[in-house]
């Protein structure tokens, strides 16, 4: 028996008024793949993400997770579902500390629903999960800060570490190292590939080094068409891909 | 599992000691003092007084549920305080009845079904009004309270026409011995809701619904993406705010054994949201501060003037602009500053602050009153302290004038040195 693929996409399409941003886009990634996703600025990557992760209504096509047909559901369920997403702005909450923060993502998975008659301070478990992802996202000593004090680097690792919270099987990642140092991305990269170990994961980046390094596969978005899908070789051989997008000088020296 | 094992977190959770010190200690406190109260021999006055500002700790806190914890602006609290009042009065002539099984039911547990009866007013109407937050949540807010509280004067039946509903809490069995006649006694029984009601709303804020709370007041759309319905989170929070408002609502009932169609109207409503705000939403404690203030301004005020809610307003609009965290805010902002490192500077430039404050207040007061006392035309003419101060008399003016300027340099040159200190 041969398991369904952890995201099939088909025919998705969406238009806002007149103005078409993704066409018919298919695709199928399998459990345990990571596949990134590239495009110029404007191709629509973000909102894909947010057609698979329920926040737009597809105004075409369907998404099914792990064969079960998602679309039209709202974004908790599909999250309820195990499926994580982080955002290209941090999105984040504010008036609470790292740890609070961690917290909330935590709660779905402690099995404790919309409950009101158990004290989270004194779950043990909850406690213990929260600290393990805040120690994999490198924020553990950083827990009592307040959300909205952080530097800008860690409130991105934070915004992963709420998307990874929820034990999620699948995990998008909308550019989670845009505006990172050289070396804050390095530490970035470190803490996706483990965290999204046995995962599916979907990741926007525009840092080639980051995904001819992490991603299985690569998909080339452009004007909200799917250019072309294959291996990092292929993806880099491709002349289509090179001349639509690339640019032969936007390639990294050593991978030209 | 095994990095949850060998990594120590306690470092960066409070601790038990920290826990009792900064949550369950207070509560004792509080709890202390309203038990220590009657030792001190009150009036009949203070007693009232003091009943008025339980009742209304209770509601003002059950409406910074909404307001402070969850975000949601509601110009319609006094609905749900009416209900579970209108309800418990209703049961409270059951039991004088003696009929059927409410013959047996004590009149100190009354507040139980003011919270049910509340908090089914909030699943009824927030089931509707709960799907959006912000401005929309506002205006059925409001509007739903303008529907009910004309209805409350239509429906005789069951809201007893503009005379209300009456009836005697000195019926049914009694409890801790208590026969609720004496004002004294009515004490306890408002003293044991108040501390229930703040220790469960404080109880509340811990649960995860409590902190799921917060965080669709910040982000409703991440809540999304942590597996949670902003709109249900909101409409579970709606119901407790609306249970806790009936508790208050059935303490007000057995308090004062009557319950009236004006309780329903926007001036309760409003002067819900003033207590909060001007308590400081933004602390658990605020409204206990907001509630004790004007429930006080409110009773002693207006024996002493025409123009207590315009001093209300002032106080109100002033908090608003000026500090918006609020009386908590102004006293727990007092006590950091005291701790901070340079104590001294922050005392000369508090006190300067507050000498400028209290002289424009002045000014104001003396503006107001003779402006009132003018107005009304009979006469009379504002003397305090004996001296007195006519609108014929320069020397109002030169008052007025003069506290309005003083007050405002000395505001100002706080303002500058605290820019200075920072
Ligand atoms: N809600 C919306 N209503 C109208 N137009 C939208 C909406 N969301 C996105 N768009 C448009 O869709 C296009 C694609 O936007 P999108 O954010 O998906 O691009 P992107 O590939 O993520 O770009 P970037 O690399 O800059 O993040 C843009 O032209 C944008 O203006
Ligand atoms: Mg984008």
């Amino acid at each position: 028996m041969t398991l369904p693929p952890a995201l099939s996409i088909r025919g998705l399409s969406k238009s806002f008024g007149p103005a078409r941003i993704i066409t018919d886009v298919t695709l199928d990634i399998a459990p345990g793949e990571r596949h990134a996703i590239i495009g110029p600025n404007g191709a629509g990557k973000s909102t894909l993400f947010n057609l698979i992760s329920g926040l737009y209504f597809p105004t075409a096509g369907s998404v099914a997770l792990n064969g079960e047909n998602i679309s039209g559901l709202p974004p908790h369920q599909i999250n309820r579902m195990g499926l994580s997403r982080s955002f290209q702005v941090s999105n984040i909450f504010t008036n609470m500390t790292v740890r609070e923060n961690v917290r909330c993502g935590v709660l779905n998975t402690m099995g404790l629903g919309y409950s009101f008659w158990s004290n989270i301070g004194a779950n043990k478990t909850a406690h213990a999960k929260t600290f393990e992802i805040l120690e994999r996202c490198g924020l553990s000593d950083k827990a009592n800060v307040p959300a909205s004090l952080l530097p800008y680097a860690d409130q991105r690792s934070l915004e992963i570490a709420i998307t990874i919270a929820g034990d999620p099987d699948v995990i998008l990642l909308d550019e989670p190292t845009a505006g990172m140092s050289q070396s804050e991305t390095a530490r970035a990269v470190d803490l996706i590939a483990k965290a999204t170990e046995g995962k599916t994961l979907l990741i926007v980046e525009h840092d080639m080094g980051v995904i001819f390094n992490l991603a299985d596969r690569i998909s080339v978005l452009v004007y909200g068409e799917i250019l072309a899908t294959g291996t990092p070789q292929e993806i880099r051989g491709n002349a289509e891909v090179r001349e639509a997008y690339l640019g032969d000088e936007a390639l990294p020296e050593e991978l030209a | 599992m095994s990095t949850q094992d060998t990594f120590d977190y306690s470092a960066h959770v409070p601790s038990n000691a920290e826990k009792f010190r900064q949550r369950t200690l207070p509560l004792l406190i509080f709890a202390a003092i309203l038990v220590a109260i009657p030792l001190t021999g009150p009036s009949r006055t203070m007693y009232t007084l003091m009943h008025q500002m339980g009742i209304n700790i209770v509601l003002a806190m059950s409406y910074n549920m909404l307001l402070g914890r969850a975000g949601l602006l509601s110009f319609g609290h006094a609905v749900y305080f009416g209900f579970g009042g209108y309800f418990a009065m209703h049961v409270m002539n059951w039991i004088a009845d003696g009929s059927g099984i409410w013959g047996g039911f004590p009149v100190f547990l009354l507040p139980v079904l003011g919270f049910g009866a509340g908090a089914l007013a909030g699943a009824v109407i927030g089931w509707p009004s709960c799907r959006r937050a912000g401005t929309t949540f506002a205006m059925i807010s409001l509007g739903v309270a303008e529907l009910v509280a004309s209805g409350a004067f239509m429906f005789d039946g069951f809201f007893g026409g503009e005379q209300g509903i009456s009836g005697d809490r000195m019926n049914g069995p009694q409890m801790f011995g208590l026969t609720l006649g004496p004002i004294s006694q009515v004490y306890w029984f408002i003293a044991f809701w108040t501390i229930v009601g703040v220790a469960g709303m404080y109880a509340f804020t811990r649960t995860p619904l409590g902190k799921l709370s917060e965080a669709t007041r910040d982000n409703p759309q991440r809540v999304q993406f942590i597996g949670y319905n902003p709109q249900r989170v909101r409409y579970m929070v709606f119901i407790f705010a609306g249970g806790f408002a009936g508790l208050a609502g059935a303490m007000s009932a057995v308090n004062y054994e009557i319950f009236t169609p004006d309780a329903f109207s926007l001036g309760p409503s409003g002067f819900i949201l003033i207590m909060a705000y001007v308590g400081g939403i933004t602390y658990f404690v605020g409204p206990i501060f907001g509630a004790i203030l004007l429930t006080y301004m409110q009773s002693m005020m207006s024996d002493f003037t025409d123009a207590w809610l315009l001093y209300l307003g002032v106080l109100f609009i002033s908090i608003v602009m000026f500090a918006p965290r609020g009386l908590a805010g102004i006293v727990f902002g007092f006590g950091a500053g005291l701790r901070g490192p340079r104590p001294r500077a922050f005392l000369i430039t508090w006190l300067t602050h507050l000498a400028g404050i209290a002289l424009m207040l002045i000014g104001l007061i003396v503006l107001v009153e003779i402006a009132v006392r003018w107005s009304n035309g009979y006469g009379e003419a504002f003397a305090p302290f004996g001296l007195p101060l006519a609108q014929s008399n320069p020397l109002s003016w030169l008052l007025v004038l003069l506290s309005a300027l003083a007050g405002g340099a000395l505001t100002r040159r706080a303002a500058r040195m605290r820019e200075a200190q920072a």
